[in-house]
């Protein structure tokens, strides 16, 4: 115990400052929803991830938001494990022919008022897999979308970034 | 080494045919006539090879019919074994009986080839999914790749289980934390775990299908996105198997800092893994401090190399971006305040009681099944086998056994301590030898043209990824394009090792097994 207190101590807050991001690096395209809810988001999101077929380099970058570091909760920002207590849906990926059903369903059970962020190359335009026979492209083809984070993968800044420009 | 290939020629003699056009040299590979392709598995098992990989490629562009596969590995040596099937009369001889990971091998090939492996008992489609017409069959040739497929009806059928209190538990697709997505299925008697059967392949993407459409420099960046927690080791096996087949010779510094790479993304992984396994036995500080190191890790990365996963920095021929005198010094620093916090952090888990009480004897590999189940990396390792390529198949610097001494941790208790303490050695290990490398690196070049593979030829690597052995074989066309790109992720063997792991566990200790694993979804559904 003495150990796991001294390191506590030892390293102390680690918790950056949120660097802004360039305007063009995320894109907001859905229809903006009315400011009292926005600013009931703002106070605390819920979240539902959805990896939606990707390659787990955006998950990776989803799970440093939640390190010391970038510290998403101190915005009131946190993820849950089911779909119907979620405000947004943060969705990975170019929608893999397999997972279009579950994706579908999840956006369903989601209660409105809902956002759905787009996350990376892949989750705005299918990325490097394109459209196939197994890839359906970006997730705007099968849910709608309100903010696109770009990158392969996005940076924690951009994604965090991206999720409060969307609430603010 | 040729202890299968001997065993081979002994068998078979003439019938056996090889003919030379696999690369690189030391990689055998022999033809065999088709109702002798189960014989050649016996016979490999005598000689104790365990199942690498087994596939099929459509060589109609070649002239031929279709070709399935089988590669082997006792050992640093490697046989391919194949057999050529008529197109027109799609099946081959099972392998199921000798080697276990066949059964989900072979049912690839059935779903994504439409060829039959005669005698395998589960006809049930595997990747592909129920709602998929049944001759919808993505790798041949005749298969449009941009066509739209109609979802039919179907029915899969499941392991079921019977009996009083029995009860039937699905898990995902969407699984409850930020993960990749699979189904879980299991068979419960209050909280124990009567059986659990996977089915994956919801993040197909048609990979293999679409490196047949990409040119030979593309296929790296495709190869860094199958799997993106392992970036730099899927593209340096996709580079290394097609160098294999031009003859290229890289230089040796860009030998020197791909092995840079692969040891900085095996820390990184093994920093977040260790954390996570901990988080989900509810110790969270240690997922926090570790997940704090990683990140710095990650920026290092991004600041001297340009990405924070090092994406896209290997590709054929060499490596994209070099280290100077001032980033060695900032590695190296970087080594040592990790080393320090790490340690402090290993004391603090190996003396936490209530976490060994979750950790030890629960999701236990028995070394035997291991073995039958032919896993590969760290769930060999902690189960008792000794595979690592980096000794057995190691390219530049790791070939110079003597200076590296690279030091393969290997346990017998198959439990998730286990699993978890692999890892910790491993970390140990990648920092002393990351030390090693950043003093020794020769000066050279960095990348020298990788030139184009001729037609009709293939090429192979086996590469230590963090999971474990990453194998990739390339096959050229008749104008020396992709004409296949087989991939195979560690987790194509490990997945079937976790429905063994749980067997006899609690459910609410499914996580932890889970995590203790950590195997690829993206990577094995391709």
């Amino acid at each position: 115990m003495i150990r796991i207190l001294r390191q506590i101590f030892r390293t102390g807050i680690v918790t950056e400052q949120l660097p802004p991001v360039l305007e063009e690096e995320i894109r907001l395209v859905g229809e903006r929803l009315e400011e009292t809810v926005r600013k009931k988001f703002g106070r605390s999101l819920t979240i539902r991830q959805v990896d939606a077929g990707s390659c787990n380099g955006c998950e990776l970058e989803i799970h440093a938001m939640n390190n010391p570091i970038y510290n998403c909760e101190r915005f009131g920002v946190h993820f849950t494990a089911s779909p119907r207590f979620a405000d947004m849906l943060l969705v990975t990926g170019p929608v893999a022919w397999n997972m279009e059903v579950a994706l579908r369903r999840t956006y369903d059970a989601t209660p409105s008022p809902k956002l759905v962020v787009a996350v990376g190359d892949c989750g705005c335009n299918g990325g490097i897999f394109g459209v196939s026979y197994a890839s359906l492209g970006g997730i705007d083809r099968i849910i709608p979308v309100d903010v696109l984070v770009p990158g392969c993968p996005p940076s924690p800044t951009d994604l965090l970034n991206g999720i409060l420009r969307a609430v603010s | 080494m040729s202890t299968l290939r001997d065993a081979i020629i002994q068998a078979f003699g003439e019938h056996a045919r090889f003919d030379g056009g696999q690369r690189p040299a030391s990689v055998s590979a022999c033809v065999v006539p088709r109702d002798r392709f189960g014989e050649a598995a016996k016979v490999m098992k005598k000689a104790y090879a365990l199942l690498a990989a087994e596939w099929a490629s459509d060589e109609t562009a070649l002239g031929r019919g279709y070709g399935v596969f089988a590669c082997y590995r006792w050992g640093s040596e490697y046989l391919i074994v194949k057999t050529e099937v008529p197109s027109g009369d799609p099946w081959y001889p099972s392998l199921c009986r000798s080697f276990v990971p066949a059964f989900r091998f072979e049912r690839q090939i059935m779903s994504l080839m439409g060829i039959t492996a005669a005698g395998n008992p589960d006809v049930r489609p595997w990747i592909k999914f129920e709602d998929w017409p049944a001759n919808a069959w993505p790798l041949r040739k005749s298969f449009d790749a941009a066509q739209r497929m109609p979802r039919v009806a179907g029915e899969y059928m499941w392991v079921r289980a019977e009996g009083e209190g029995v009860y039937e538990i699905p898990v995902g697709p969407v699984h409850a934390g930020i993960i990749e997505p699979g189904h879980f299925r299991f068979q419960a008697l209050g909280e124990d775990v009567i059986n659990l059967e996977e089915r994956l392949g919801y993040v197909h993407k048609g990979i293999e299908k679409k490196f047949e459409s990409l040119d030979w420099q593309d296929g790296a960046k495709l190869a860094g996105r199958v799997s993106g927690d392992t970036t730099v080791a899927h593209s340096l096996a996709y580079c290394m198997a097609m160098e294999s087949m031009t003859g290229c010779r890289v230089p040796e510094r860009a030998h020197w800092l791909r092995a840079l790479f692969l040891e900085r993304e095996r820390i990184a992984n093994h920093l977040g893994d260790i954390g996570a396994i901990c988080n989900d036995a509810a110790f969270a500080f240690m997922l926090y401090q570790l997940s704090r190191l990683k990140e710095m890790l990650l920026r290092t990365n991004r600041r001297l190399f340009g990405h924070r996963f090092m994406m896209d920095r290997i590709v054929p021929g060499g490596v994209t971006v070099d280290i100077d005198p001032a980033g060695k010094r900032e590695i190296l620093a970087e080594m040592d305040m990790l080393a320090a916090d790490f340690e402090k952090l290993v004391t603090i888990y190996d003396e936490n009681p209530s976490l060994e009480d979750r950790v030890r004897d629960t999701g236990i590999l028995k070394p035997a099944r291991a073995r039958e189940l032919c896993v590969v990396g760290i769930v060999a390792r902690a189960s008792g086998l000794n595979l690592d390529c980096r000794i057995f198949n190691p390219f530049p610097p790791y070939d110079r056994h003597d200076w590296m001494e690279l030091d393969v941790p290997v346990l017998i208790s198959g439990d998730v301590h286990a699993r978890a303490w692999v890892r910790v050695q491993e970390v140990r290990e990648s920092i002393r030898i990351l030390r090693k490398i950043l003093e020794e690196m020769p000066d050279s070049g960095i990348r020298v043209p990788a030139g184009q593979p001729a037609p009709d030829s293939s090429g192979f690597s086996a590469v230590e990824g963090w999971r474990g052995e990453i194998i990739y074989w390339l096959q050229s066309g008749p104008a020396g394009e992709i004409n296949r790109c087989m991939v195979r992720d560690p987790s194509s063997v490990n997945w079937l090792g976790l429905e063994l792991a749980v067997l006899g566990n609690i459910v609410p200790d499914f996580p932890l097994c889970n995590k203790s694993f950590n195997q690829s979804y993206s990577g094995h559904d391709l």
